[in-house]
């Protein structure tokens, strides 16, 4: 997807930019948006750059980093918390052999603390994509992980 | 009393019994007799329902929600807007996640029937970011509502034109604010304003605008189909209805369940929750989320009541529970909270901004021993500052878990206060 198209569809008016930018960061491989994009948004929407970077670095799903093509985000809030999620971030980072905010080598995996994913209920729980697993303990990381291992070599 | 006789299923009566995705199993089962109703009458009446119905804001301000669609009517200026807040993002809670998943209709319908109370054309419903499943579920609602006619020009042919569309958040806890939620529709960054003016005179586009959480709108059709009278004679004399509360924490059955206001918590951990794994005691319980207060064990008899609670202080919230059994470390606790509020701040107050930053150092300083009594001192002006003089919520609500920690577990800090103090010679 292109800055343009993405405007296209959203419109161009200032209400629709964060629409805009998340469904185009969404298309972009590395899960962010690069300064150029920043001015193209800023040029197209007829707004300051600053403005339009303002946004890009305020919000938390928009990044001004590059980042790996699967974001994992764990919930760190205190009812997941409580549940032990701290396991859940050690082992994440010991099978990805990163730090929490590091992107993996091989760009698929970024992991990242998350706000609460309001799934408390089946606490510790992370999402990834669209998909929120909840009653997380350590040992089931290895297999959700792979089976984004096995899309990507699909 | 069994769980039966404890929980009271309004809202949720429909979750599990129809599928989300079928607009008609929401017709059949009740679904949209109350916006058909409501347009046989007029706004006065509608509003006037409510009013009587003594509903409160569910979102944890509790402010009345008659009271506000009323000011919106009264207010001049056009075009005017209708948005429901979707931005749940209180740590401890899902219950708007849930309305939205497992009964979009119920919500939508709500929406509509605000909307011609006060004689608006265009809503939103901002859904945070995270909630893509949600987000999904609306949104084919609403395109289910406009092809059935309850949505677009002309609705059940009473010459009433309203639409609405999903905005998505885009990950900020602030948003949830309503002037910080306001100005990321205008596509700008989440930042909260000093208020009055309020959204109800002067709110998107500085029009009037009506903002109510996702519960409170799904309480209305219940509202107009059972009367208002009817509805208020469920709950207690100040606090009407029921309410959804999100258990979580230490429990053995956490989820979310709907009571009548004015149960215990105790009730709702013991009979709902079935109480804390391994029946070990219960050492702290916080209620509304993040920013709501904590309690200890022997004050859970207090009941889900705003004059009873306010009496001592303590609101429920938005009906977060959060169970936290005598394995925690209550200033660990604090500090994940704390951390929580500095990452979300958004910055633009002083208070808030420098007032979390110091807070963080100075529970670093108990947390490692090397607190004095002066810290302490200085931890309590702060937190009155930071209560006082920020803008918003957030920076206001930020300190009240701990202020209620020093209040009820004050030996927390003062144990962890150095022996060789400085005041002490």
């Amino acid at each position: 997807m292109q800055v343009k198209e993405a405007l296209d569809k959203y419109g161009r008016t200032p209400d629709k930019l964060i629409g805009a930018m998340l469904a185009y960061q969404k298309s972009t491989l590395c899960n962010y948006l690069t300064e150029d994009d920043i001015k193209e948004f800023a040029k197209e929407t007829k707004l300051p750059v600053s403005r339009v970077y303002s946004i890009a670095s305020f919000y938390s799903l928009l990044s001004t980093e590059e980042r790996g093509e699967n974001i994992v985000q764990v919930c760190y809030d205190v009812p997941c918390y409580i549940n032990d999620s701290v396991n859940i971030v050690n082992e994440l980072e010991k099978i990805l052999e990163i730090k929490m905010g590091q992107t993996t080598k091989d760009g698929l995996f970024t992991i990242e603390y998350s706000s609460c994913l309001g799934c408390c209920d089946k606490a510790p729980a992370m999402q990834i994509g669209a998909t929120l697993y909840g009653n997380l303990t350590p040992d089931k990381i290895s297999s959700i992980l792979s089976t984004y291992r096995r899309k990507k070599d699909e | 009393m069994s769980n039966i006789e404890i929980t009271k299923k309004i809202l949720t009566a429909r979750f599990d019994v129809i599928n989300h995705d079928s607009i008609d199993e929401y017709i059949s089962h009740n679904g949209y007799t109350a916006l058909k109703k409501a347009m046989a009458t007029t706004g006065e009446k509608i509003i006037s329902e409510v009013k009587t119905a003594g509903l409160k804001g569910r979102g944890g301000a509790g402010f009345p929600t008659g009271l506000k669609m009323e000011s919106v009517l009264q207010a001049e200026g056009l075009p005017k807007y209708i948005i429901c807040n979707a931005d749940e993002g209180e740590p401890g809670n899902f219950k708007d996640r849930y309305l939205m998943e497992k009964d979009p209709h119920q919500l939508i319908e709500g929406i509509i029937i605000c909307a011609y109370a006060a004689n608006i054309n265009h809503g939103y419903i901002f859904i945070r970011g995270e909630y893509i499943n949600a987000i999904n579920i609306m949104d084919k609602a609403l395109e289910q509502a406009r092809v059935n006619g309850y949505l677009g020009d002309n609705i059940l042919d009473s010459g009433f034109n309203f639409d609405m569309e999903i905005y998505t958040g885009a990950g900020s806890y602030i948003c949830g604010e309503e002037f910080a939620l306001l100005v990321t529709i205008e596509g700008k960054q989440g930042r909260a304003t000093y208020k009055p003016p309020f959204p109800t005179t002067c709110g998107l586009y500085n029009k009037p605008t009506q903002i109510n959480n996702v519960e409170t709108f799904c309480n209305i059709p219940h509202i107009i189909n059972m009367g208002g009278e009817e509805f208020s004679k469920i709950g207690t004399d100040s606090s009407k209805g029921t309410k959804l509360v999100c258990l979580s924490g230490n429990i053995v059955n956490p989820g979310l369940y709907e009571v009548e206001l004015g149960t215990s918590i105790r009730d709702i951990i013991d009979k709902l929750g079935k109480g804390v794994p391994n029946n070990r005691a219960i050492k702290m319980v916080q209620l509304g989320g993040a920013s709501g207060p904590v309690i200890p064990e022997n004050m859970l008899d207090i009941k889900l009541d705003s004059k009873e609670m306010s009496k001592i202080d303590l609101t429920y919230g938005s009906g977060a529970i959060i169970v936290m059994d005598d394995r925690i470390d209550i200033l660990d606790i604090l500090k994940r909270i704390i951390e929580f509020f500095h990452h979300e701040s958004c910055g633009k107050c002083t208070p808030c901004r420098e007032g979390l930053t110091q807070m963080l150092i100075l529970l670093d300083r108990f947390i490692d021993g090397v607190a004095t009594s002066d810290d302490l001192a200085i931890l309590e002006i702060l937190m009155e500052t930071m209560n006082q003089a920020s803008i918003c919520g957030l920076g206001q609500a930020a300190p009240t878990a701990t202020q209620k920690v020093l209040e009820y577990f004050r030996e927390e800090f003062t144990s962890k206060i150095r022996s060789t103090d400085s005041n002490v010679v």
